[in-house]
């Protein structure tokens, strides 16, 4: 039935430039049909084999994290065997990292694939019942998914018995309310759960105990939009892309000083200083990688290859040319935190505002060394303590820039 | 827009019953009220309060965790500025300049006829054509000052920016 | 199932194996092993938070810290509670919620007990490391009776929350915005005064700060003590005296009664009574407004009236009804509470027998209740004296701040008896103080009343009653009852008996299904009862008031007269004054009737 898996995959980074796997066409429907004629076990083994992680920024093997949900149900827990049958499939459309957008094209141009792949990963754990939260910025996409929901309804790919089949799936659209948080997945839960997007305690996880309390699988745009492909082209295609331990494309959304910004696709593992010549940023004074939540990278690291491995794969690129002024980006990162944290925990909450009144210390001269090391320890505590990703990752900004362009920056 | 309390009732009672119970619904029904009555006003958040059987202040509380929920009067367009650092670095300054200039109020104020709220709001997702901006659910980028002004200048008139 | 759920599991913690129950969180573990985690957020009485992020541990493998409160156990694992990386973590997380903290501890009601003190001393602070706020950015909330709100204290455990929204159900606070500024605050940031707060005061007693505390009168009983013109009396309720104890050194569960009256006396008070007595009262009004409701809806079958009846003497329990269920608080006791009661028969009956001019007195209750400083300011009748009944409600936690003002020493105090003639209560209004004990002491009186025996449990200890399960209940049989109550012959009487709020709403949402089948309900706002109630001493726990509760129980069974209705100076009021229970001048004084109220707002 499937082909034995070819060669592992390269171990260091090769550009073929531009590519058209995700963002070219596809025959809906193809991969749906070939997955239902295999067991659940069998799809979550191919997602495996694909070793693909989690596109939104977190980078979780998604195969692992189906196989977790599949199994939910099974457990020991009490609140598991009062759950029933239910599972969910969220697909976390609340894209809101600063310098990403690359969902919203997917969203626009091709929501089929994105709703294919959720009808696969609803097969594949058990789930009848899919949502994509979107987020509120991007409500103007909402009138054209539901119409293509309707069209894959009346061809059969979606709804009850699925392409004649005893599988039923059907997928609700929710609409965010500006709360970059809730592209956390338990934020996103507790939003669809009618509460605050306040990050739940983990364990137990959302595979075991999400929305509504039954196992929810939460999967970024574009990873669900892969599934298609891997499912109809095979696991082994998939890895001959990529570097080992990241396999397969991504999706880089590029803006800021680049003569060509857009959503561009590049295998994993490209290196920096060729997808800067590729958008036409060579120049670049430095480039933020992953969002505000990334990292800021000087020309002295423009070789190092973008993976899971080295640096961060979320695919926001945003370039600075050589005019910029990084405490004026530090400071509008620092900002965001401060604002988008959703409050609850104490490094988050008052780590990120003593970060940005360091900044603005730092502005008017008066922080000391000492006490910027004070604010370097305060980073290592918020990595280390806070109860969700955003803070953990909310110091990565204010290290790196100030790393990278200290004397700018502190001997103004 | 002023309503008598049984009208309030009524709709809130028709847009709860659209949803379905349970506090999962609350989002969407606090979506809809925003687009039958602009804002959660007291009035709407008892009869929000008693047609889901959620106390006020849960409500208000999760009402005012989303930037798109407005638990305090706005005007009947709602203008969002992203100021993320894409669109900061595409010339957003000029454009909250010209609109302050325009419209006589800063951003976070309504302007006296109610016409227009301006509030900023962080980023967009539409960094590769910005500056870029929001009213109510309608989105334009690559917005230059003089475009924004023809886009106040529409909302102003009626018409489709 | 029942196996499975039990499943041990081994982990490490800090090198030293443990077996623990699966799903057991870590800090549960640790408190096994003995080993200390300092905490702020969590609490025994509420849900898990994990927001402060001081009770961190290292888990080996795990690349961030977690939180031990948090985190269960559900595989084996090596735990390290005293890393470098776990102590630098809980201190800076500390050292930024002082940042934030505005407010000097000699100025404080909590300085001495405040968990923010405690850990900054544990952690040896000695420097602000973060620029620290300067000056007070929120107006205090003092225009409540009985809660007063500081914002500017506030630590964002959130356990207010947790007490309001989870534990009682009455959900008046919130927490509102995001990022820097959330505010833990009232539902839309009205002042407490303005929400349907029922006053119980577990807030007061869970916020590890001073953000939380009570409308304080000691200055204006001080003042009035003072006052050479005025008579200051004082009420003790058996509930403080069972805790204030705690204040002092003692450990829960040390009753310092006698020692008290020697304090109060010290202080300068004039005179001191027992609130038990007025317990007496209550039963004996109560019990005899049950037997008349029961006849009119067994014998007479009045629709009018309403069956089951529930107590009344709980200001918040109260309070909660008219709010939440305003069309049934005719199912209420019409009875005043003991404290009321007290002061309308002080300000008439003993000021006349006393030759004092009621103009001139204070009327002080000592209560281990916040809403009493609500009820007192009641306008239902509660001014039935003429002047106002009770002055002014005292919490055991401002009376204790009066005794060490006036440099007592309690443990160094002899034991005092109360004044008379209204020093002297039973056993059975002793036990009002812990839940269910308003139901026991009100059948120990009913039964004999009916059936002129004793109820027939050893030692007259209706333990079915007892106890601290969420609700309670028990029926008893009446056979062979005294003529005039022939009605009642072959009639199981089912009582019920429930405390903390959340409580009283599942029998309440039963009694608006129709599904409610008791005669009579006794309803305590606080979880405990009266021992746990918000003017007593911080910190409370599962424990502590068990521990109270034992202590009010045997001082119950050690006293002389063990039912209300034996109380010889109960049977002299009514000679003397009232005449019997439930005539014209007993209703004048001793009870009260009850106002609907809004579920949303007060304004």
């Amino acid at each position: 039935m499937k082909k034995a898996t070819k060669a592992p995959p390269r171990k260091t980074g090769r550009s073929r430039g531009r590519l058209q796997i995700l963002l070219g066409a596809h025959t809906p429907g193809v991969a749906l049909a070939k997955a239902l004629r295999w067991t659940p076990q069998e799809v979550i083994e191919e997602v495996k084999r694909s070793q693909i992680k989690g596109r939104g920024g977190a980078g979780f093997p998604t195969g692992l994290e189906w196989e977790f949900a599949a199994k939910a149900g099974e457990k020991w827990d009490e609140v598991a065997q009062q759950q029933g049958n239910e599972k969910y499939i969220i697909c976390n459309a609340d894209e809101g990292e600063p310098g990403t957008f690359k969902d919203r094209v997917l969203l626009s141009e091709h929501p089929e694939k994105m709703f294919e792949g959720m009808a696969i990963a609803g097969y594949a754990i058990g789930s009848r019942k899919g949502f994509v939260y979107l987020r509120g910025e991007y409500y103007f996409l909402k009138e054209r998914l539901e119409q293509t929901l309707a069209d894959l309804r009346a061809k059969k790919l979606m709804g009850s018995r699925i392409l004649g089949s005893r599988f039923d799936f059907d997928v609700e659209i929710r609409v965010g309310a500006g709360a970059y948080v809730c592209g956390e997945e338990f934020a996103l839960i507790e939003s669809m759960n009618g509460n605050r997007g306040e990050p739940r305690n983990k364990p137990p996880f959302p595979a075991e105990r999400g929305y509504l309390d039954k196992p929810t699988v939460v999967n970024n745009v574009e990873t669900l939009s892969y599934i298609p492909t891997i499912i109809e082209k095979g696991a082994a295609w998939f890895t001959r892309y990529g570097i080992e331990g990241s396999t397969g494309t991504k999706l880089f959304s590029v803006s800021g000083d680049v003569e060509r910004p857009g959503v561009y696709e590049f295998e994993l593992g490209i290196i920096l200083r060729e997808l800067l010549r590729e958008v036409g940023g060579e120049n670049a004074k430095a480039v933020q990688i992953g969002g505000a939540s990334g990292i800021n990278v000087a020309q002295k690291d423009f070789d190092k290859p973008i993976s899971y491995q080295a640096l961060p794969p979320s695919g926001s690129i945003i370039v600075f040319g050589q005019g910029r002024d990084m405490l004026t980006v530090l400071k509008n990162f620092m900002e965001f935190f401060c604002e988008e944290s959703c409050g609850q925990c104490t490094p988050c909450r008052e780590g990120s505002y003593q970060l940005l009144k360091g900044l603005h210390m730092i502005e008017e001269g008066k922080a000391s060394m000492r006490y910027l090391r004070e604010l370097e320890l305060l980073c290592e505590v918020m990595r280390d303590s806070s109860k969700c990703g955003l803070g953990q990752t909310a110091p990565n900004p204010f290290q790196t820039i100030i790393r990278n362009f200290k004397d700018e920056i502190f001997y103004r | 827009m002023e309503c008598r309390t049984e009208d309030v009732r009524e709709k809130v009672a028709r847009i709860v019953s659209k949803h379905g119970p349970g506090r999962a619904q609350l989002l969407p029904v606090l979506q809809d009220v925003m687009d039958e009555f602009g804002y959660l006003s007291g009035d709407v958040l008892i009869e929000v309060s008693r047609a889901m059987d959620i106390s006020i202040g849960e409500i208000h509380g999760v009402a005012s965790f989303y930037h798109f929920i407005n638990t305090e009067k706005v005007g009947r367009y709602v203008v969002r500025l992203c100021k993320t650092i894409s669109c900061e670095m595409q010339g957003k300054k000029k454009v909250e300049a010209a609109i302050e200039k325009e419209l006589g109020i800063r951003f976070g104020g309504t302007t006296p006829d109610g016409l227009f709220t301006l509030q900023h709001t962080n980023c967009l997702g539409m960094c590769d054509q910005g500056p870029a901006l929001m009213v109510n659910r309608a989105m334009f980028t690559r917005v230059s000052p003089e475009r924004a002004l023809q886009i106040l200048d529409a909302y102003r008139e009626g018409r489709e920016p | 199932m029942n196996m499975r759920s039990k499943e041990t599991i081994t982990v490490t913690i800090d090198g030293a194996p443990l077996e623990v129950e699966r799903g057991t969180t870590i800090l549960k573990a640790c408190e096994q092993s003995g080993i200390r985690i300092p905490t702020l957020c969590t609490h025994p009485d509420l849900s898990v938070a994990g927001v402060c992020r001081i009770c961190l541990v290292e888990i080996e493998g795990q690349r961030t810290l977690q939180a031990a409160c948090a985190y269960p156990i559900d595989r084996p694992m090596a735990i390290r509670t005293n890393t470098d990386r776990v102590r630098r973590a809980r201190r800076v997380n500390l050292d930024l919620i002082l940042s934030d903290h505005y407010g000097d501890c000699y100025t404080c009601f909590r300085n001495g007990n405040c968990e923010l003190q405690s850990l900054a001393e544990e952690f040896g602070v000695d420097h602000y490391r973060f620029p620290h706020v300067e000056k007070k950015r929120f107006e205090i909330d003092a225009k409540s009776f009985s809660i007063v709100r500081d914002q500017d204290k506030c630590v964002h455990c959130k356990r207010c929350i947790r007490t309001c929204i989870d534990m009682q159900k009455v959900n008046v606070y919130e927490t509102a915005n995001k990022g820097h500024n959330v505010q833990i605050q009232v539902a839309l940031n009205k002042s407490i005064a303005d929400v349907i707060c029922i006053n119980c005061g577990q807030c007061l007693n869970r916020c590890p700060t001073g953000a939380l505390t009570e409308q304080k009168v000691k200055d204006d009983v001080w003042a009035d003590i003072e006052n050479p013109d005025k008579i200051v009396i004082m009420q003790t309720a058996p509930s403080p005296r069972a805790a204030i104890g705690e204040e002092f050194g003692y450990p829960p569960g040390t009753s310092v009664t006698k020692k008290l009256n020697a304090a109060l006396r010290r202080i300068g008070f004039d005179c001191i009574f027992d609130t038990n007595f007025a317990a007496d009262l209550t039963i004996m009004e109560e019990g005899t407004e049950l037997l008349e409701r029961l006849h009119k809806v067994i014998v007479e079958k009045d629709p009018q009236v309403k069956i089951p009846m529930f107590t009344s003497c709980s200001p918040g329990w109260v309070k909660f009804c008219e709010h939440y269920y305003p069309d049934y608080i005719g199912h209420l006791s019409s009875c005043k509470s003991p404290q009321q009661m007290f002061g309308a028969v002080i300000k008439t009956w003993y000021a006349k027998k006393a030759k004092i001019d009621p103009a001139k007195m204070t009327v002080v209750a000592l209560m281990p209740c916040s809403a009493k400083k609500f009820e007192c300011n009641r306008p239902e009748n509660m001014d039935a004296s003429g002047y106002r009944d009770v002055d002014y409600g005292l919490t055991a936690r401002e009376l204790a701040k009066m005794i060490k003002e006036a440099g007592i020493h309690l443990r160094d105090m002899p034991d005092e008896e109360f004044d008379n003639p209204l020093g002297v209560g039973s056993g059975a209004g002793m036990i009002f103080g812990a839940t269910g004990g308003v139901m026991e002491a009100a059948l120990r009186t009913v039964y004999e009343m009916v059936t002129g025996r004793a109820v027939p449990f050893k030692g007259l200890n209706i333990t079915p009653v007892r106890g601290m399960e969420a609700i309670r209940e028990a029926a008893i049989t009446i056979e062979k009852p005294l003529a005039q109550y022939r009605w009642l012959d072959g009639v199981t009487l089912k009582v019920a008996v429930a405390h903390g709020t959340a409580n009283a709403k599942i029998l309440m949402d039963r009694l608006v299904a129709g599904t409610l089948d008791y005669h009579f309900i006794e309803v305590m706002a606080c979880p405990g009862g009266c021992l746990g109630g918000g003017g007593q001493p911080i910190p409370t726990s599962p424990e502590i008031r068990k521990a109270r509760a034992n202590a009010i129980y045997a001082e119950d069974a050690g006293l002389p007269y063990r039912k209300s209705h034996e109380n010889p100076y109960i049977q002299t009021l009514y000679r003397e004054f009232f005449k019997h229970p439930g005539s014209h001048l007993a209703h004048q004084l001793l009870h009260t009737y009850y106002t609907k109220r809004s579920r949303f707002f007060v304004k």
